[in-house]
């Protein structure tokens, strides 16, 4: 009742900001554009000497919760299976490809460029060159940028771009002390030399050094992070369960609805056909509310079941210069428009990419918040996503820390993450970035909207948010 | 309800005027204000307040127009008003505790209260109110919780303790502690009792004996506290407001659950603590640690400062005796240590601190942002770290590669320590280092706002270096020389802008030392002093400012002092039994001990300079001795070897045998009639308080406050006395003059009292401090 209410009073400005935006816009463009500003007919955001740039279609393996069926694998195996859906469902020929761009943040020293490795087992050519990016959980948009950018220069006209994660296994590391000494060992040339170096080796030696989701300049874990991010924003514990239920809620109706087309099945060796994401739980309000505080002990308000859990996955996306789509038959999905990344305080505003770089994303574009039909925002968290909202609708936070005059608004909830999200379908940091693109893409043409957002925050305070267009049907 | 609140609105509308008013009119205008609110119904409490919100009464500090809150009288007795009407509110079943101020949760009880008890008596009864208040809020039917953020110390913490649970920030800002032992006084108001409950004797003894901050994070170890908040960043309020906000809603949180008892107060004792505590419960080991904590004691203060051993008899007593006769005792000997002169020696310290951390030159024209110094030496790396790690942007300059990198070494390491400390990460301290650059030559001093030389003392080397910087900064630059005796303005001489030169006299080791003396000449300007000023604090400096002279004030005064001293020496006493007469009246270091220290060569240097400049009233011992010392290479602990024998890892050194031979060159009979322990004491000291005081009647002091800051903080003169000049005040000026002329009579004028104190001598009336 009153959400609704809010709601009500939410969409209220809006409404008249998106009539004032018109009738200025019908005074400054000239009348050629004039006639084109019609509702549900907007412009195009195609600029003059920039290629336009689509995906053409883009798929990822099921993301399944860590330890659970791809426990056994490598992240290239991930990957490989990413990129043969891909290939599968575009028949794309492979030679064709001119360049594949992965993304991925926890890195398996076997495969430091996994982009390469999955490539070769996926049966590209070996005359494909591949590379590997990172930057935390916005690694796949990195690729996927990387590869607008190697287009958009004229480099390549299709570019392979994608992400993987394999959280069931990390790299566990011995101790620099142990691993000093190991290294000595190579240069000890006699046994007497050799028996030395043991002899130094002490049992705190053995104490393995474990990755942590820890923020390396501050040390403090993503989680505590977010915990403070909500109560910054005095966010309760009961709108955060709220929210992570409805992003489960939505999940599961666009599973059973069948919306989730991305999806591609995977059959682990040895293991049953994998054919769908396995985090989908949707829960009740009780049965949340009896989790503790996962960091902030005891009192703190993010849990196990309000915050994204430990993912593996891999995704892909086929992207082209528009004129080599269309040559080479192609209906694209959609184009790949403006894009921002941002970056700001590591420590108090770890989580807050979206706000930074969805107003500036938008400004780049020419558009406001009311033109964009859907978002997709990465849920990290559920209070950092509800945070992300309240600092998007604050005036005051908008001043005083993003030297902007007046705060860009808060996506309305109608649009936001309609087939779930981070939360609920998983989160394989490396991956996500192009999950939200084809989630974008899709729903763009499921609900006959033009433009959408795809943001997201990552590791580093740092941001990515990129407009996403509708390909004309 | 809306009417309600609009009655409440309209009040504290009233209560700020009311706040605002006294400041216009002259007298006592608080009252005249107070007397007509709490005439009404709804009393307008200036210094307390409180809401109720649900059940839980939330009851904010706020001492009005300060930047902390004290324990005042006025605070008291609000509190108490306000906790009467809580406890018998029904609706209300719980309390938290709060300041409204950022930063500062109750620095403690009010100074001036104490000092303006004329007797033992009244500061008896002044603990004695505060142990009942707090004896009502620990036995509070209704549980307690404070809400700390920022400091709570002194009275303070006591109130903290007295409640059932305590829930503080995870802030650098938030220290808690019992600082009463640094103003020879003892926690007055049910600390010594509740205290070594709470934390176990053997952590109640260190914070009370020490009186040392306690960081957030480690009181949560101790049990001091019982949960953390973290500091929280932006939201839709300023990170301040809103770790308060968000402080006080886990704080409300956790009343509610002690009222409805889903929280318990009883925390978690590890395996180590049982086990203490199950020592603790034998007689027989709480003897011992009594024993040991006073042999230490003992030992560390030479029996000088009342306090700490009151503490341990307080302690004690309420241990043996049980708590009526421990609060007793608390309250009896804390009246009677705040009539101690050690009390009032110390508290002095405390408001010269006050005083010296401001800068009476106004605000500078332009704020120094960029700060080159000259010479990576001890003294110009030290200067170079306490200044980037406050934020400036530092440049360290050497003329050779291999004395920058020791002075960035040092820089380095001065962090570094900090960050095994756990005061810094060491993330902060690359991003602090990022800020200085080290090199040989003088690029981007056109950027310098003030250029800090440390190089060596030489008056030419000091002229060619002011030469080469005005060459190369822009017109507002400062040029700030760190000398220890070279006169400011023979080194101005060289200079076309004197009046941007001024001095700045650091003590070694820069970052520990809390003491800078700035000099100014008849030319330096008021800007450039303010400057000087502004930087020596963002350092985090006490600051005296003195007029140019040889020595200024504080190498002038250890003059004559250190001639004494050799002249000591010289008589045939070892400088064992001399370091051992100067720390037993309470210089923290042995004067021989310190002469190696200082470093026997600058000792010599300035020796000769200030004789040269004073002619005998400087002489005494000999110089030529130090002289032969500095040609022998015994340099001091530079060195490795001066009085004493310097070895890395050896503890307990041992007198230099090859002085025996230089000592017994130079020896001179000894005068039997002044050779008492009492008198060498008294003729290093006299000689000492006789220059300060000469110092202020020429004018190079401005003050008789700086004179004893600079000499407690920058030369070690007993805390215990308050400086020479309180010194000078409390053992009388007449017996200081006897003595003097006593001395005088055996060693001619290097005794001779100089006119001002003769004139105080003259007139018991007058006296350096009021």
């Amino acid at each position: 009742m009153t959400s609704m209410l809010s709601r009500a009073i939410r969409s209220l400005p809006a409404t008249s900001t998106w009539a004032v935006r018109f009738s200025a816009r019908s005074f400054s463009c000239s009348p050629l554009s004039h006639a084109a500003v019609q509702p549900k007919s907007k412009k195009t955001l195609a600029k003059n000497g920039v290629k336009n740039i689509v995906v053409v279609d883009g798929v990822r393996i099921p993301f399944l919760q860590s330890g659970t069926s791809y426990a056994d694998l490598m992240p290239h195996d991930l990957a490989r299976a990413s990129l043969q859906g891909l290939l599968n469902r575009t028949n794309v020929p492979k030679e064709v490809v001119d360049y594949i761009v992965y993304g991925t943040v926890i890195q398996e020293v076997k495969t430091s460029n996994v982009a390469r490795e999955a490539a070769l087992g996926a049966g590209f050519s070996d005359k494909t060159p591949a590379h590997t990016v990172t930057m935390a959980c916005i690694s796949s948009n990195q690729a996927m940028t990387t590869g607008v950018g190697l287009i958009a220069s004229g480099q390549c006209d299709v570019v392979v771009a994608g992400g993987v994660e394999l959280m069931s296994d990390v790299p566990i590391r011995h101790s620099r002390k142990m691993r000093k000494t190991l290294l000595s060992l190579n240069r000890a040339k006699t046994l007497g030399q050799r028996l030395a170096l043991f002899a130094k080796i002490r049992p705190d030696y053995f104490a393995p050094e474990l990755p942590a989701v820890a923020e390396f300049s501050t040390s403090e874990t993503m989680g505590h992070s977010a915990d403070r991010l909500a109560a910054a924003f005095a966010i309760s514990r009961v709108e955060q369960d709220e929210y992570a239920l409805r992003s489960h809620t939505l999940a599961r109706k666009a599973q059973d609805e069948g919306l989730l087309t991305d999806v591609v099945p995977f059959k682990v060796p040895g293991k049953d056909m994998v054919i769908k994401d396995n985090g989908v739980r949707p829960s009740s309000m009780e049965q949340m509310g009896k989790l503790k505080a996962a960091f902030v002990k005891p009192y703190g308000t993010v849990t196990a079941a309000n915050s994204s859990f430990l993912t593996d996955g891999a995704s892909a996306v086929l992207i082209m210069s528009e004129e080599k789509a269309l040559a080479m038959g192609y209906k694209p999905k959609a184009y790949l428009r403006d894009f921002v990344y941002v970056s700001q305080d590591p420590k108090d505003q770890l989580l807050l990419g979206p706000t930074y770089g969805t107003p500036k994303v938008l400004e780049r574009a020419g558009l406001t918040l009311a033109d964009i039909d859907v978002f997709e925002f990465h849920e990290a968290f559920a209070g950092q996503i509800l945070a992300n909202l309240k600092a998007m609708d604050s005036d005051w936070f908008a001043q005083n820390y993003m030297g902007r005059k007046s705060k860009v608004g808060a996506p309305p909830l109608e649009k936001f993450n309609k087939w779930g999200g981070s939360l609920s379908l998983g989160h394989p940091f490396g991956a996500t970035g192009c999950r939200l693109v084809m989630t974008a893409a899709h729903r763009l043409k499921k609900e006959g909207g033009q433009y959408g957002v795809v943001a997201a925050c990552a590791a580093g305070g740092q941001g990515h948010a990129m407009i996403v267009e509708l390909y004309p049907q | 309800m809306a009417a309600a609140v609009r009655a409440i609105g309209s009040l504290t509308r009233f209560t700020a005027a009311a706040k605002y008013c006294p400041p216009r009119r002259a007298g006592l205008p608080g009252y005249a204000c107070r007397n007509v609110a709490s005439s009404s119904s709804l009393q307008a409490r200036t210094h307390v307040n409180y809401d109720v919100k649900g059940d839980v009464a939330v009851v904010r500090f706020n001492s009005p127009d300060s930047k902390v809150n004290t324990l005042s009288k006025q605070l008291q007795s609000e509190f108490t008003e306000v906790m009467n009407e809580i406890w018998a509110n029904e609706a209300v079943k719980s309390a938290v505790l709060i300041s409204a101020k950022q930063g500062c949760f109750i620095a403690g009880a009010d100074i001036n209260m104490i000092e303006s008890c004329k007797t033992t008596q009244e500061v008896t009864q002044l603990s004695q109110e505060g142990q009942k208040m707090f004896e009502k809020l620990e036995k509070s039917p209704k549980p307690i919780v404070a809400a700390i953020s920022g400091s709570c110390l002194g009275g303070g913490l006591e109130v903290a303790i007295s409640c059932q649970y305590r829930v503080a920030t995870k802030d650098k800002k938030t220290v808690l502690g019992t600082p009463e032992v640094l103003l020879g006084l003892l926690p007055g108001a049910g600390g010594t009792q509740r205290l070594p409950k709470l934390v176990g004797l053997p952590a109640a003894f260190d914070m009370m004996l020490t009186g040392k901050n306690i960081r957030a994070d480690r009181a949560k170890r101790m049990g001091l506290v019982d949960q953390l908040v973290d500091p929280l960043g932006p939201g839709t309020k300023s990170p301040e407001e809103r770790t308060i906000e968000y402080l006080e809603e886990v704080a409300i949180g956790f009343a509610r659950g002690l009222a409805n008892k889903t929280v318990s107060h009883k925390r978690e004792k590890g395996l180590v603590q049982k086990l203490t505590d199950y020592a603790l419960a034998i007689p027989f080991v709480r003897q011992q640690i009594y024993k040991t904590v006073e042999k230490r004691v003992q030992k560390q203060t030479k029996g000088l400062y009342p306090a700490p051993l009151k503490i341990i008899e307080v302690v004690k007593t309420g241990l043996e005796q049980g708590s009526e006769a421990g609060y007793l005792s608390e309250s009896q000997k804390f009246g009677e240590l705040a009539m101690t002169a050690e009390s009032k020696a110390l508290t002095g310290l405390y408001h010269g601190q006050v005083q010296c951390k401001k800068n009476k030159f106004g605000a500078p024209k332009q704020e120094v942002k960029t700060l080159a110094v000259l010479g990576a030496g001890l003294m110009g790396a030290g200067i170079a770290q306490v200044s980037v790690d406050k934020g400036l942007t530092t440049i360290l300059k050497d003329t050779t590669l291999e004395g920058l990198g020791k002075g960035q070494q040092q820089v380095f390491k001065g962090l570094n320590d900090k960050v095994k400390k756990k005061n810094l990460t060491s993330f902060e301290r690359d991003t602090i280092l990022s800020n200085m650059t080290g090199q040989l030559d003088y690029k981007g001093f056109d950027k310098a706002d003030m250029v800090i030389e440390a190089v060596f003392e030489d008056l030419s080397i000091k002229h060619k270096v002011l030469k080469e910087v005005e060459a190369v900064v822009p017109p507002h630059c400062i040029f700030a020389s760190n000398t220890s005796a070279l006169p400011i303005s023979q080194i101005a001489a060289a200079s076309k802008r004197p009046e941007k030169v001024i001095g700045m006299h650091y003590f070694s080791p820069v970052d520990k030392m809390q003491l800078l003396e700035i000099i100014t000449t008849d030319k330096t300007s008021q800007d450039t002093a303010a400057s000087a000023v502004a930087v020596g604090l963002k350092q985090g400096k006490i600051i005296i400012v003195v007029k140019d002279g040889p020595g200024f004030y504080t190498t002038r005064c250890l003059g004559p002092m250190l001639a004494e001293v050799v002249r000591v020496l010289q008589e045939g006493f070892d400088p064992r039994k001399v370091d051992a007469l100067s720390t037993g009246f309470g210089f923290p270091v042995g004067a021989a001990t310190l002469i190696d220290e200082v470093g026997v060569d600058v000792a010599a240097h300035v020796a000769e300079d200030l004789g040269k400049a004073f002619g005998q009233r400087f002489g005494g011992g000999n110089v030529e001795l130090l002289k032969r010392m500095v040609e022998k290479g015994f340099l001091g602990r530079k060195s490795g070897k001066g009085f004493y024998v310097y070895q890395q890892g050896v503890k307990n050194r041992s007198v230099n045998s090859s002085m025996d031979e230089i000592l017994a060159q130079f020896k001179v009979p000894s005068r039997p009639e002044v050779c008492t322990d009492e008198d060498i004491q008294l003729r290093l000291v006299t000689r000492f308080v006789n220059e300060a005081a000469m110092c202020l009647q020429e004018g190079i002091l401005s003050n008789p406050v700086e004179g004893d800051m600079g000499a407690v903080f920058g030369l070690g003169f007993p805390p215990c006395l308050g400086g020479p000049f309180r010194y000078a005040d409390s053992l009388g000026a007449k017996q200081l003059v006897d003595k003097l002329r006593k001395y005088e009579a055996v060693y001619g004028n290097q005794f001779t009292p100089c006119q001002l104190l003769l004139d105080h001598a003259n007139d018991a009336s007058k006296k350096f401090h009021h």
